[in-house]
């Protein structure tokens, strides 16, 4: 592999076996991707798109079915404890030891990677400052909020001062301040130069912080690049959302068809969506049409309009 | 080395916790010495019983409480800790992120098992040896013979709960099958009083053996012959229950 490449997967699949009751089941199936060093890349997707699933294996803790894994140009199913050494991972469910304080949490984290008692006890002192965790060093995690527990998983991933950090769907369940302090963490460890991989099914997560996503539905990639140019690529540039009494939302969709109002029509549960690069203007077409909607908002297109396209339905159901 | 920094970690979250494990390690046994074999024992003693092998009942029923409470520890350390740890936010699943792998989780798991029967058997034994009960120092002898009745348990219940998804499921065995063992195995009476049929089953449960292995080491009437066959039987389940750990432990962490 070439030295730039940190990470390198070919046809990748994941088959988990049954179980009792479970059936056998495929949760990636077959998927292409690189990241080059310094890189945010993100798996974008609903749940139950595979992300989880491929944070595993590249984490080399859940085998490779079928195609082939490199991280760090090395392969997990021989060199696993290897590449776990020299990567962090944040898991989605925090997994932190509840009776265990802060400090005493970076702790024995670090114990387990084999690191001298010093050498950890003067890496916390930088992670709990980085973490804004300082105060709350001696309390035990129980008494945390939700989004200091999450800065203290980052802080304990960073323990081993990793080449790449894998967080899943790290904001899901935070209000929405406590997002935001996170996202400042992680641009500072992306502007330090740390390879992030990020899951998420937050499309202005994916937006906000990754160069580069790779857009995941049912196991496979349907969609790669960066968050302009998915958008580019796949929607307008504006969107035109429409909102009518629903039971006229399939009527209305059928007679903007017709009279070939933007580039392509949708219908959600709650809202009529028009594609189109200027929305005002399609917005006074819809007027014209002598058709009254009870709102109309134009709006920038998003990556969630770039999953609707290709995937026929919405991120978060 | 790796499974040493996992036995660790289950040491400094140990010594965060100990004092919970107090009353069912330490002080449960002793009440059970005190009371049974005091209380109980007077009145066994009154009755001249020739079944005891000319002991008293607190000499003859101590060792077999020493290899019932080791099996108890064992069994609750490698049952319900063990399926609490591999559940979805326990203990192994930020293991498994670190070097370790899943073999060296299970390792150093059952070095603190063995670590936890060692140190609540210790205790168990002194007191022993404060009652007076056992023939000098013959008690120490029963130590070892503990340990391994409770990893005769401890690394086979491990093996089985890290792939147990519910917790409840620890408990029901618990009562139905390690309770009745608790009962039947010569703890409290010597297994000769049964009738032959049940007498047979009886002294084939591995907790007979290991309480069979502690009174005659206690009461120094082992031959080197009946110690090599119940020591081999108990250090059996332990082999087997590793071997089966080492694949349970993958197939579970390593998913």
């Amino acid at each position: 592999m070439s030295g730039r490449l940190l990470v390198e997967a070919r046809g990748l699949t994941k088959t988990y076996r049954a179980r009792k009751g479970v059936p056998p089941f495929r949760a990636v199936d077959g998927i292409d991707f690189e990241l080059g060093r310094g890189e945010v890349f993100g798996f974008l997707g609903p749940n139950g798109a595979g992300k989880s699933s491929t944070m595993r294996m590249l984490g080399a803790i859940s085998p490779v079915s079928t195609g082939t894994l490199r991280v760090l140009g090395m392969d997990p199913a021989h060199e696993g404890p290897e590449i776990r050494s020299r990567i962090g991972v944040v898991p989605q469910d925090d997994c932190l030891d509840r009776e265990l304080t802060v400090r005493e949490n970076l702790f024995v984290y670090g114990r387990y990677f084999g690191l001298a008692k010093n050498v950890i006890r003067d890496r916390i002192v930088g992670l709990l400052a980085f973490a804004q965790l300082e105060e709350k060093a001696d309390a035990q995690v129980e008494t945390l909020s939700g989004g200091m527990r999450r800065r203290l998983t980052i802080a304990r991933s960073l323990i081993n001062e990793p080449e790449i950090l894998l967080l899943d769907e790290p904001t899901t369940g935070l209000d929405p301040q406590a997002r935001h302090v996170l996202w400042d963490r992680l641009y500072r460890l992306k502007r330090d130069g740390v390879t992030l991989i990020i899951t998420t099914h937050y499309m202005d997560e994916a937006e906000q912080l990754c160069d580069r996503l790779a857009v995941m539905d049912a196991g496979r990639i349907v969609a790669e690049g960066s968050p302009r140019e998915l958008i580019d690529a796949h929607v307008t540039r504006e969107v035109l959302e429409l909102r009518f009494q629903p039971d006229v939302h399939a009527e209305v969709a059928e007679r903007l068809r017709a009279a070939e109002l933007g580039e392509r029509i949708e219908v959600l549960p709650d809202r009529v969506v028009v594609y189109a690069d200027d929305g005002e203007v399609a917005l006074v077409a819809v007027h014209e049409m002598s058709l009254s909607p009870i709102t109309a908002l134009v709006r920038r297109a998003t990556l969630e309009d770039v999953f609707l396209k290709l995937t026929g339905r919405s991120l978060v159901d | 080395m790796r499974a040493w920094y996992a036995f660790r970690y289950w040491l400094t979250v140990y010594a965060r916790t100990w004092r919970g494990t107090i009353v069912i390690s330490f002080a449960n046994p002793m009440l059970f010495l005190l009371g049974i074999g005091l209380g109980l024992g007077h009145l066994v003693d009154h009755g001249h019983s020739t079944t005891l092998g000319g002991v008293s009942y607190t000499a003859f029923f101590a060792p077999g409480l020493l290899a019932a409470s080791a099996m108890q520890t064992g069994f609750i350390e490698g049952g319900g800790r063990v399926a609490n740890a591999a559940g979805a936010v326990g203990a192994y699943r930020t293991a498994v992120t670190t070097p370790l792998e899943p073999s060296e989780i299970m390792a150093g798991h059952l070095l603190f098992i063995a670590f936890r029967v060692l140190t609540s058997s210790a205790v168990f034994v002194a007191v022993m040896a404060l009652f007076g009960v056992g023939t000098g120092w013959w008690v120490l002898a029963a130590l070892p013979a503990a340990l391994l009745t409770g990893l005769a348990f401890g690394a086979p219940a491990a093996a089985w709960a890290v792939g147990v998804r519910s917790i409840a499921k620890t408990q029901t065995l618990y009562r139905f099958v390690l309770m009745p063992m608790y009962l039947f195995s010569g703890t409290f009476f010597a297994l000769s009083q049964l009738p032959s049929g049940i007498r047979l089953v009886a002294s084939a449960l591995p907790l007979s053996q290991g309480v069979a292995l502690c009174r005659s080491l206690t009461l120094g009437t082992a031959s080197a012959q009946t110690v090599a066959a119940r020591a081999g039987y108990l250090l059996a389940l332990v082999v087997v229950g590793i071997v089966v750990a080492r694949i349970t432990y993958r197939r579970r962490l390593h998913a």
